[in-house]
């Protein structure tokens, strides 16, 4: 035997001699560990496929979200997102962002309630809708009666209102965008805005 | 985008100014790398800094963030004098021949009728000569010293490429081999793409940038090609679509204007809108603008909406100044003229300019509502954090209502991406705890507004009575009710307009597109652009048909495209005069002889005879526009302006201090610092670990990007004896931040006028809320100043100073 | 159940009816500490993930992908000067996109390398020969070398049995990690989550074969550019890898974040192969079982250098005892 050890090497040899004395110790026989010896099961089998694309760019991958449950009766939650390698554009690829979609669904900081903040509180509160749209509503009403402004100095009629603004999400579909729209010119906001103008 | 991302493919060339596709929109770029492999083209990276875009490129060149007019106008000079223009284009596509008011001129960096007091242009020399006919005059040969192409001649020529150093900073040597690169694709067989973002758009002559840009293009005849064109990469899933909607405070649906104070009633405003071509024979499709508007009215007031009482224009509110844009919102909310404020799905505290002014200015509000999915800087601006929002929150007398939404995984609906693609998507999830979709919190709001005018009356309640709201369940109507009112539908019998006897839709049924769209209520449609979107054939939005004949990229059954699913806009112009394509190997749509046919839906009148009717049909000239008339605020040429902070004297005219023609607000204008103090570059971008304010609630994101820093040069760093890593604070005359410093290689001083300049990069992400670490962004030193023309921030280029410090205090709440 | 069929290319769409995994433990080559592994029966066609660092932007999205589809949650770090976060491979993130700033002495101009690192796959592993726990782990005949975390000791020879330096021992759970070519994917006829996610598709898998071909088509590309030293990485020392690169500079690798230029296993786990044959395990195990075992395997362990010196020590004591 023609071995020349380092004492380091010699070290590793020990504890190499331990380690597998140590799977013996443990009780696991040779067949047992071959049969431990496999790839971990696939976790999207039974899963439920729904088409969506990706909602930061606008690039506008494609994307599948994989989930259990039903989302018509409530209770579906997403368990992996993934690009879709049908798509045009992106070919199934996703970015850093795209490729973490789930943890953005899951986000510990997703809302869950409407809250409300005093004046010169330092904190939220719970509130329920109603009453939290019955607050928006009364606020709205009142505002408009009193700044709309009907006509100008000319006689024009001009149904202008400046002193309540709404900023639309350049995230929400053309169909929210839609309904959202209707809403806010219908008031006559003025200050009508979303993140085009940035 | 006038074109796709899946057509980049088609490229020779890719110019990326103004962006960092590659870090920004990865995915996309992927078309990129997909151009470089399959057809050997050539990427040029010019940017301040040596992005991950640069890292690939084949060339890259620094420039001074705010000099790109410079620039661009440069590379135009250089273009003419070496005949590297694509003739047969310019001649019979641009506006070159025709011939300029002889009153039009420049001096001094100004254009004639500039008016100081008013930081405004008499805009009444910038026309073209008329003549008796009613149409612009023109001279074919080129020679008359007032036609557009001698103007431009003589307006690019101070830019020389030693002009160019001295104003961009970019080595000659650099810019010329760049020039050359660009040269070749003046031939009609090679085609180069622009690819920006806002690189461009965020500085006060954002639309001249881009504009200088779309004119190297259209010299180099590029634009309407495979392969070619202007791509403005927008930033957010439906930031497209949300334009197109018109959702802002000077635009309606499908690029119809608010109505202002001058527009005393309907017809005087359809008068101003109607452009009547201004060349024989041309198409100026804004003639059928009633036909648009009616149609809009009648989807927003249904029946209440009648010939006699002008199809309810007056519920419209009529604007008294150009634009209720987002910084003139909160100066007035910093006024206290502001009482409520609605934040859906935006961050305007990170987001929006000047961040200490912007808190002051959501001090002031009775009642802020934001709805999100997520936790928002906005919703909790009144929450001390520390050095990270050093508030005092019983001071801060503003109630706020933080309501929930659901987030894109959990809706149904469509998004338009960049390339004008609508794309509809489904939910796999369910709504986390309470949150609900954004279309019933409308709903909810609108509804019960409604209730309360029912019950009290109020000022002016008709346009809230008598809004149509026509759905199933009137508290949640769903994206397929609403996607069908989008499209539009025949109110009354819908027939041809030349034979009435042919009837195209019975009342009731959905339109096949807005060539069908009326202007005698017998129509409606929310948005005309996208009519077609859902029509009898169903949701054409939700399309899945992969083929793509002979390669183009153009996908047309792949989802639906506005308009009426073309997807290379002003593909005409892909073929010459005659109707042949430029590049036999990259046909897109041609003349068979007896109409237009080809891979993509042609943009042109299909039996409109080559020769005649010109490419652009949106103009009222049938070409496009070298010099821009009346059409934009600051000029019909882009011309040199430096930033409103600027380290360098405008060479033009030192007197100048930013764009002459942009508003600035008094507050604003005095916190307005000089390079004595501030002597530094600041500007701002992404990173391509995270998208804006949202990815650092993700837990993953945050690992790969966790903390705030800024990115300065080894030069600059050893002069303020910064190490890598090492705490530092970069201050304005607004704000202080204090960030950790990346020391880096890929930002270099730049020689600027003789002076050596530094850049301190700063990007955003950062914030008090989320997994990632707390930090600031760059907006608390931003500048409130926008764009002349659109008004959007001055973002990418502004003075700084920076030291080293220690590092900031977290603050008692997180 | 219908068999699943060996993976092609890295993006498609997985699926979600079951399927039968097209390899599992009848096809092991090796098996760490196994001295009479059995050959098996079939040999399946050699798979390759090809990284073509050339159109690699960087993004990370390998890094994304990797850490939702293997379900890891690496540690949020800090801003430590660079963009490379985390700030090493760890048990959690098995994939690391490193950039080097590095000025090209021959052009002067700046080029900013990016090399994602992770387990190269090698056919000659150096840390399944390092490895002293039978079957923690294994290579497939299709090139696979995936750690059985079950047999795992936590020893951390695998680390230094690794001539790239990339598994890591969880101070948690006292297992080590590394990149699985996502074994599970791959099973059932996917690609790695990396490769289906990168934008710009600078990451390919299929055949070993295939990989090649592909490579040899990037590189006369990059040639034409101008790159002449443009290459392939599918170093001989290790036997070739299964995990591949294509260098603008393959002349010199050590540039791209210090990609060992001809990486081999160390002699000493070459040498221990060697030993274990004829000295048998089991005389030195006796010796250290009742101290050392117990100093290895008490705590959440990775071997370090204290460690190992901690484990001279033990070893020293138990030495001097006996003398």
């Amino acid at each position: 035997m023609n071995v020349d050890l380092s004492r380091r090497g010699f070290l590793k040899l020990a504890g190499a001699g331990v380690a597998a004395t140590s799977v013996g110790a443990m009780g696991f026989g040779e067949a047992e560990a071959a049969e431990i010896a496999h790839v971990r099961a696939f976790k999207l089998w039974t899963t439920t496929e729904a088409r969506n694309t990706c909602p930061y760019c606008s690039v506008a991958c494609g994307v599948i979200l994989y989930s259990k449950g039903d989302v018509k009766a409530g209770g579906a939650e997403i368990l992996h997102v993934e690009g879709d390698a049908d798509h045009p554009t992106n070919r199934g690829t996703l970015c850093p962002k795209g490729a973490a979609l789930k943890d953005f669904i899951h986000a510990p900081t997703r809302l869950t309630e409407p809250r409300y903040r005093k004046a010169g509180a330092d904190r939220f509160e719970p509130i329920t809708w109603d009453a939290a749209l019955d607050k928006i509503a009364r606020a709205l009403k009142d505002d408009r009666d009193a700044n709309l402004i009907t006509t100008n100095a000319e006689g024009v009629t001009v149904n202008r209102w400046t002193s309540t603004g709404f900023l639309a999400a350049s995230a929400t579909t053309n169909e929210t965008a839609w309904a959202t729209t209707k809403v806010v010119k219908a008031l006559g906001v003025a200050g009508f805005d979303n993140q085009a103008r940035v | 985008m006038t074109n796709s991302w899946t057509d980049i493919k088609n490229t020779d060339l890719v110019i990326v100014m103004g962006g960092n596709a590659a870090e920004a929109h990865p995915c996309g770029f992927k078309w990129v790398t997909e151009a470089k492999a399959r057809r050997g083209a050539r990427l040029i990276v010019v940017d301040p800094r040596f992005t991950r875009t640069a890292s690939v490129a084949d060339y890259y060149a620094p420039i001074r963030p705010g000099s790109d007019i410079a620039w661009l106008m440069g590379m135009i000079r250089w273009m003419i004098e070496n005949d590297k223009v694509q003739w047969d284009y310019v001649r019979n596509y641009t506006n070159a021949s025709l011939l300029v008011n002889e009153g039009f001129g420049w001096s001094d960096g100004l254009f004639t009728g500039y008016e100081p007091e008013k930081r405004n242009y008499d805009m009444s020399t910038w026309e073209y000569q008329i003549g008796d006919d009613g149409f612009a005059l023109t001279d074919p040969t080129l020679r008359d010293p007032r036609c557009v192409w001698n103007l431009l001649k003589a307006h690019v020529d101070p830019y020389t490429p030693e002009m160019v150093e001295r104003i961009c900073g970019t080595p000659k040597d650099r810019f010329l081999r760049i020039a050359e690169m660009i040269g070749e694709c003046s031939a009609p067989d090679k085609v180069m793409t622009s690819m920006y973002a806002l690189g461009w758009t965020q500085h006060s002559k954002g639309a001249q940038n881009i504009r200088g840009m779309a004119m190297l293009q259209l010299i180099l005849g590029n634009i309407g090609m495979r392969g070619g064109g202007m791509n403005a990469l927008r930033g957010h899933s439906n930031i497209q679509g949300l334009t197109d909607m018109g959702l802002m405070s000077n635009l309606l649906p499908g690029y119809l204007n608010m109505p202002t104070e001058k527009d005393t009633d309907f017809d005087t405003y359809l008068s101003k809108r109607q452009y009547k071509p201004l060349r024989p024979d041309q198409t100026s499709y804004w003639q059928n603008y009633p036909k648009f508007m009616v149609s809009y009215l009648k989807a927003m007031w249904g029946d209440h909406a009648t010939k006699e009482n002008g199809w309810c224009f007056d519920y419209l509110p009529k604007l008294d100044v150009a634009n209720y844009d987002i910084l003139r919102m909160f100066d007035m909310m910093y006024k206290g003229e502001v009482n409520l404020y609605f934040c859906q799905g935006f961050n305007p505290l990170l987001a929006f300019p000047n961040r200490a002014k912007l808190t002051t200015a959501l001090s002031k509000l009775k009642l802020l509502v934001t709805m999100d999915p997520l936790e928002t800087e906005t919703s909790r601006f009144w929450e001390n954090h520390g050095d990270f929002n050093d508030v005092d929150p019983a001071a801060i007398e503003t109630e706020v209502i933080q309501l929930p939404t659901t987030c894109f995984a959990e809706e149904e609906g469509s998004l338009t991406n960049s390339g004008r693609w609508l794309q509809w998507h489904w939910p796999g999830g369910s709504p986390p705890g309470e949150a609900k979709h954004d279309t019933w919190i409308m709903a909810q709001i609108f509804l019960r507004v409604r209730e309360l005018y029912r019950q009290e009356g109020g000022t002016v309640p008709e346009p809230i009575l008598n809004l149509n709201w026509d759905y199933a369940d009137p508290n949640e109507p769903t994206a397929e009710e609403l996607a069908k009112e989008i499209n539009g539908r025949a109110l009354g019998q819908v027939t041809d307009l030349v034979d009435t006897s042919k009837v195209l839709a019975e009342p009731g049924k959905l339109l096949q597109n807005f060539t069908q769209l009326r202007d005698d209520g017998s129509t409606s449609s929310g948005c005309w652009i996208y009519s077609g979107c859902w029509n009898e054939q169903g949701n054409n939005m939700a399309r899945r048909d992969t083929s793509d004949p002979d390669g183009t990229g153009a996908y047309l059954n792949w989802s639906w495209s506005w308009p009426v699913n073309r997807r290379i806009l002003y593909n005409r112009a892909s073929a010459d005069l005659d109707g042949n394509p430029w590049d036999p190997e990259r046909k897109l749509v041609w003349w068979n002889g007896e109409k237009w046919i080809g891979y993509d839906v042609p943009d042109i009148a299909v039996t409109a005879k080559p020769g005649t009717v010109m490419p652009f049909i949106m103009n009222p000239e049938g070409v496009s526009r070298l010099f821009s008339r009346g059409l934009m605020r600051d000029g019909p040429f882009p011309i040199h302006m430096e930033p409103f902070e600027s380290p360098v004297a405008n060479f033009l005219n030192p007197d100048l201090r930013g764009n002459p023609a942009a508003r600035i607000f008094e507050d604003d204008a005095a916190q307005l610092a000089t390079s004595a103090d501030f002597p530094h570059v600041g500007t701002s971008y992404r990173l391509t670990e995270h998208f804006h304010y949202w990815t650092k609630h993700n837990p993953v994101n945050s690992v790969l990007q966790p903390e705030f820093f800024v990115e300065i040069s080894e030069e600059l760093a050893k002069e303020k004896g910064i190490g890598n890593a090492d705490w530092v604070r970069v201050w304005s005359n607004r704000g202080s931040i204090k960030a950790k410093a990346y020391v880096t290689k890929r930002l270099k001083p730049l020689m600027c006028d003789g002076k050596a300049l530094h850049v301190v990069g700063i990007p955003l992400h950062w914030g008090f809320t989320g997994a990632a670490r707390k930090g600031f962004g760059p907006n608390s030193l931003t500048p409130f100043v926008g764009d002349a023309n659109v008004e959007t921030p001055e973002s990418k280029a502004f003075l700084v100073n920076i030291e080293k410090t220690t590092p900031p205090t977290e603050g008692a709440t997180s | 159940m219908t068999a699943a069929t060996p993976p092609t290319t890295a993006r498609s769409n997985p699926p979600v009816e079951q399927l039968e995994s097209y390899f599992g433990p009848q096809d092991l080559v090796r098996r760490s500490a196994t001295l009479d592994q059995p050959a098996p029966e079939r040999e399946l066609t050699k798979v390759a993930k090809l990284i073509d660092v050339t159109r690699c932007i960087g993004c990370k999205a390998c890094q994304s992908a990797c850490i939702e589809w293997n379900d890891t949650h690496p540690e949020m770090e800090d801003f430590a000067g660079s963009y490379m976060n985390p700030h090493d491979l760890t048990p959690e993130m098995f994939t690391l996109m490193r950039f080097t700033e590095w000025e090209n002495p021959e052009t002067n101009q700046l080029e900013w390398l990016i090399r994602k690192d992770g387990c190269m796959h090698c056919e000659d592993p150096g840390c399944l020969k390092a490895c002293p726990a039978p079957g923690a782990i294994v290579q497939y005949s299709n090139g696979i070398v995936d750690f059985i975390h079950e047999n795992c000791i936590g020893c951390g020879y695998c680390v230094s049995g690794c001539p790239f330096d990339i598994p890591r021992v969880s101070k948690v759970t006292n297992v080590a990690y590394k990149c699985t070519l996502c074994s599970d994917r791959v099973a059932v006829g996917q690609g790695p989550a990396c490769a289906k996610a990168c934008p710009t598709e600078c990451i390919s898998f299929g055949t070993k074969d295939d990989m090649k071909a592909q490579a040899e088509e990037r590189i006369a590309e990059l040639k034409s550019r101008g790159f002449e030293n443009a290459g392939l990485y599918d170093p001989d020392g290790v036997g070739g890898t299964h995990v591949m690169y294509v260098l603008h500079h393959a002349d010199k690798p050590e540039v791209y974040a210090g990609l060992p230029a001809e990486p081999r296993i160390s002699p000493v786990v070459e040498t221990w192969k060697g030993v274990t044959k004829y000295l048998g395990l089991a005389a030195i195990g006796a010796m250290a079982v009742g101290t050392t075992l117990h100093g290895l395997m008490g705590r959440a362990n990775k071997v370090s250098h204290e460690d190992e010196e901690k484990a001279e020590d033990l070893v020293e004591t138990e030495e001097g005892t006996k003398r």
